[in-house]
């Protein structure tokens, strides 16, 4: 018998990181397959390649610092980071996408900070912003739902030479998302009455049967996943509410203003990728601030940002700038925003007993 | 009565199935007893007693010294063979000036009469009386009762708040204690209500008790002032910080006391003790125990003579030490590694744990943080664990000690939630002590300082003084020879 003197508590909560992110690959897994299985083989190919990406440089990362490889590539950060990339990227982007992506996320997002728990940004956004502004057209390239074994789908022959050789013709294949035909058509100064209709159905957006990213589309199944970390005590609700309503409130606000100009609430939130963003990037820990108050103001920024990129920036779509934004803007909120100390006042002076102190508390001294 | 909440918290396995339906049982008395001069806080007993001498059970065994101390009495009957160092229960395995009692095996108590009615008697005679009988909060603070009731009489303290909330996993001495003996508790109470001329009294239980409720609810039917709340179980509901909160919705102020809130927060073992002091006229010499832990074959809760050694303990529940990775004195959550099991238990000793490895979770090593905010989320003072241990971890006690390290209660609930198992408590514990390590060299250097610079004004003086007078005699020669020559 050991009787090794250690600090107390000697007993833990059945808790550890390789669970939690087992736990959030778990929640996020019906969204992938649904992504898969809506796009076809590429999109497979296009998850592998981000996965063993990350991998991959995670590995060599750990080698070259000297930490111990094996404990931290089995935590399951890289894996995860590797799936929301993939995730977030057109869903038959070149094998090369995918990896300069893997190696963006996992070295220059976070391995050069000192590895897991250190990263300023989140490493798979910060890889699609880096990805976007550097391979626009790829980066955009979105197509219509071709599901797997459909008769219009690619074979899994076909699926390496979308993935190894590009998209032979790309204008057969390509359409645009509901954000982005939003925007090129306001661009061209019509209304939303004329725009929508034939292009958005909040059942099939809901559904997401619909293009964009790999796994940004099927809002109900991200949402179910995220509910099921809510209820799993995995996260808690602070970030997705307050980015989600931001959304809602502006959204609403500025459609009830002009509904010719701002998509209403609802588009909002059923397009693009805001679900996935408001329950499995926003609210990566490592990122986002640590106390409960600074979350609802982290995540009432990411939305706000969202709906200012998606309204009036150059992009149709803003989650990842807005998380990446709000990211830089973590240790600020940290320092700033911290709870009151039991016993102190805010500004940590001790906190007098008010008066009523000195009188016994209401109703005792009498049988129940 | 309207019950309030306090911050954070965490919900632990309970554990207390293994020995809560365990009736308390006495263990046979040891053939030996190591009784500590120090089991309290502040200074130790001075030795009342001589090797060789024989004493009866209750007899006085060390004296206290005046201010915040508290004296030890004879658990049993027997010959005194050893005043000298035993192994303390701490982590350090350091020895405390003990003396080494041999049992005669008659258990004779030294004749003593309880007052006829101690209510009559002053409440500063009562206090005195729990202060002869060597109680100190039983709870773990292990602070001197009398101390602790004067203080409180003196600051007007309207309530005192009866802890039987045993918040601590595994633990279930003070659930017996409640089931069993909850007359003696209510009128130990009564007696404390006296010494501190304080109106009310509640009793604050866990709600995973129900049957001690129930016993308490029953003994305290007849008294009006006296009343028991069900509070939420929920880990650290029994630290006093938080059952003020609980109670009252008040927090005890940053360095000050708990009694500033009005309130005065006693354990239900210190309210028995004070029973049997002014009743029986027995002083605080046993006390009831939990042994139990994954690793003891039959757990149970025994009353035990202060200064049993843990193995006594131990080998009466039937042992198994086999499986034991972690011995413990007190619950898992702020319990103390033993030394071994040669060492005595004292008053403030509510369990003896004994966990496997699986239940101690020893596998987990700790990993990077990864800022989640789930110790920032248990913790009940409002601190941020995760910003103090990446400090403390650097040395940066300044650091540290602004974001709060001095309040930290040492309660463990970051450290339990903690996913990248982070043994925060430890790095707190390290910063603490570097603090006062720093404080008392910085301390020293402004004493240094002080008397250098005394010193040094003692040598100008000295210097100055040395001048003057050869000045003077220099002013006198030149006197003398005017003199001599106005003469010549």
């Amino acid at each position: 018998m050991s009787l090794f003197p250690t600090s107390a508590p000697h007993a833990h909560a059945p808790d550890s990181v390789p669970r939690l992110m087992g736990l959030v690959l778990l929640a996020v897994a019906p969204a992938t397959l649904y992504g898969i299985v809506l796009f076809g083989w590429p999109a497979l190919n296009l998850l592998l390649v981000t996965i063993l990406a990350c991998l991959l440089c995670e590995a060599v990362c750990l080698r070259l610092a000297g930490h111990a490889v094996r404990p931290f590539l089995l935590d399951g950060s890289a894996l995860l980071t590797g799936v929301l990339l993939a995730l977030s990227l057109p869903p038959w982007a070149p094998w090369w996408i995918g990896a300069v992506g893997g190696f963006f996320a996992i070295v220059i997002g976070k391995q050069v900070f000192g590895g897991i728990g250190q990263n300023i940004f989140n490493p798979a956004m910060l890889a699609r912003v880096a990805l976007l502004v550097s391979f626009p057209v790829e980066m955009t390239l979105w197509l219509e739902p071709r599901p797997l074994f459909s008769s219009h789908a690619p074979g899994f022959l076909e699926s390496l030479t979308i993935t190894l050789g590009g998209i032979s013709d790309i204008d057969a294949v390509s359409g645009a998302t509901i954000l982005g035909h939003i925007r090129t058509e306001l661009g061209m100064a019509r209304e939303l009455g004329q725009i929508l209709p034939g292009h958005y159905q909040a059942g099939t957006a809901a559904l997401g049967w619909t293009g964009g990213s790999l796994g940004e589309t099927a809002d109900l199944l991200v949402l179910l996943g995220g509910l099921w970390l809510l209820w799993r005590r995995v996260m808690t609700w602070h970030v997705p509410v307050a980015l989600l309503a931001t959304v809602l409130v502006l959204a609403g606000g500025f459609h009830g203003l002009n509904p010719e100009r701002f998509a209403s609430p609802a588009v909002h939130l059923l397009s693009g990728s805001l679900m996935l963003g408001a329950f499995f990037i926003a609210t990566d820990p490592v990122t986002s601030p640590t106390t409960k108050l600074g979350q609802l103001i982290f995540g009432a920024g990411c939305g706000a940002l969202v709906y200012i990129i998606r309204t009036w920036g150059g992009y149709p779509e803003g989650v990842a700038f807005a998380v990446v934004l709000m990211n830089a803007a973590t240790p600020l909120i940290d320092h700033y925003v911290r709870p009151r100390i039991y016993g102190r006042t805010w500004r940590g002076q001790s906190r007098p007993v008010p008066e009523r102190a000195k009188r016994p508390p209401v109703g005792s001294g009498e049988a129940e | 009565m309207k019950l309030f909440d306090f911050w954070g918290g965490v919900h632990p396995a309970g554990q207390k199935h293994l020995s809560a339906e365990q009736a308390i049982q006495v263990l046979p008395m040891p053939s030996r007893l190591h009784v500590p001069l120090q089991q309290h806080t502040g200074r130790p007993a001075v030795p009342a007693v001589k090797v060789g001498q024989t004493v009866r059970k209750g007899q006085l065994l060390g004296r206290e010294q005046g201010g915040v101390s508290a004296s030890v009495h004879a658990p049993t009957s027997g010959v005194i063979v050893a005043i000298g160092d035993f192994t303390a229960p701490h982590v350090s395995g350091l020895p405390l000036p003990t003396i080494t009692l041999e049992s005669d095996g008659e258990d004779r108590w030294l004749e003593r009469e309880p007052p006829p009615d101690p209510f009559a008697l002053e409440p500063e005679e009562v206090a005195a009386r729990i202060g002869e009988a060597g109680i100190v909060g039983m709870g773990g603070a292990n602070f001197p009762a009398a101390v602790k009731l004067s203080k409180a009489r003196q600051a007007k303290v309207h309530t005192l708040a009866v802890n039987g909330a045993e918040c601590e996993p595994y633990m279930t001495c003070d659930d017996r204690l409640m089931r069993e003996r909850a007359e003696h508790i209510v009128d130990g109470i009564r007696l404390m209500l006296h010494a501190l001329q304080a109106s009310n009294a509640v009793i604050a239980i866990e709600d995973n008790k129900p049957e001690a409720v129930a016993s308490m609810k029953a003994a305290c039917q007849p008294e009006r002032q006296i009343r028991v709340v069900v509070v939420p179980s929920r880990y650290p509901a029994g630290s006093a910080k938080q059952l003020i909160q609980i109670l009252t919705g008040l927090e005890t102020p940053a360095g000050g006391r708990g009694t500033d809130t009005g309130v005065l927060v006693h354990n239900v073992g210190t309210a028995y003790a004070v029973h049997r002091a002014l009743r029986q006229a027995h002083p605080l010499i046993s006390r009831i125990i939990t042994v139990t832990g994954g690793a003891v074959a039959r757990p149970q809760n025994l009353e035990a003579p202060i200064g049993a050694l843990v193995e006594d303990l131990l080998a009466f529940c039937g042992g198994a030490m086999e499986a034991t990775s972690r011995l413990l004195m007190g619950g898992p959550m702020m319990g103390q590694p033993l030394p071994g099991t040669r060492v005595p238990i004292v008053k403030g000793t509510n369990g003896i744990l004994a966990l496997t490895a699986a239940e101690a979770r020893l596998e987990a090593t700790p990993s990077p943080c990864i800022r989640c905010g789930r110790c920032v989320e248990a913790c009940p003072m409002g601190l941020m664990p995760l910003e103090m241990s990446k400090r403390a971890r650097h040395d940066d006690l300044d650091g540290a000690e602004a974001f709060g390290l001095i309040d930290c209660i040492s309660c463990g609930s970051c450290a339990y939630v903690c996913p990248s198992h982070i043994p925060l408590v430890q790095y707190f514990e390290y910063a603490r002590g570097a603090l006062e390590a720093r404080q008392r060299a910085e301390q020293k250097v402004k004493e240094t300082r002080r008397l250098l610079e005394q010193h040094q004004a003692r040598l100008a003086r000295a210097e100055q003084a040395k001048a003057e007078a050869a000045a003077r005699r220099q002013a006198e020669k030149r006197q003398a020879k005017a003199k001599v020559g106005a003469a010549a």
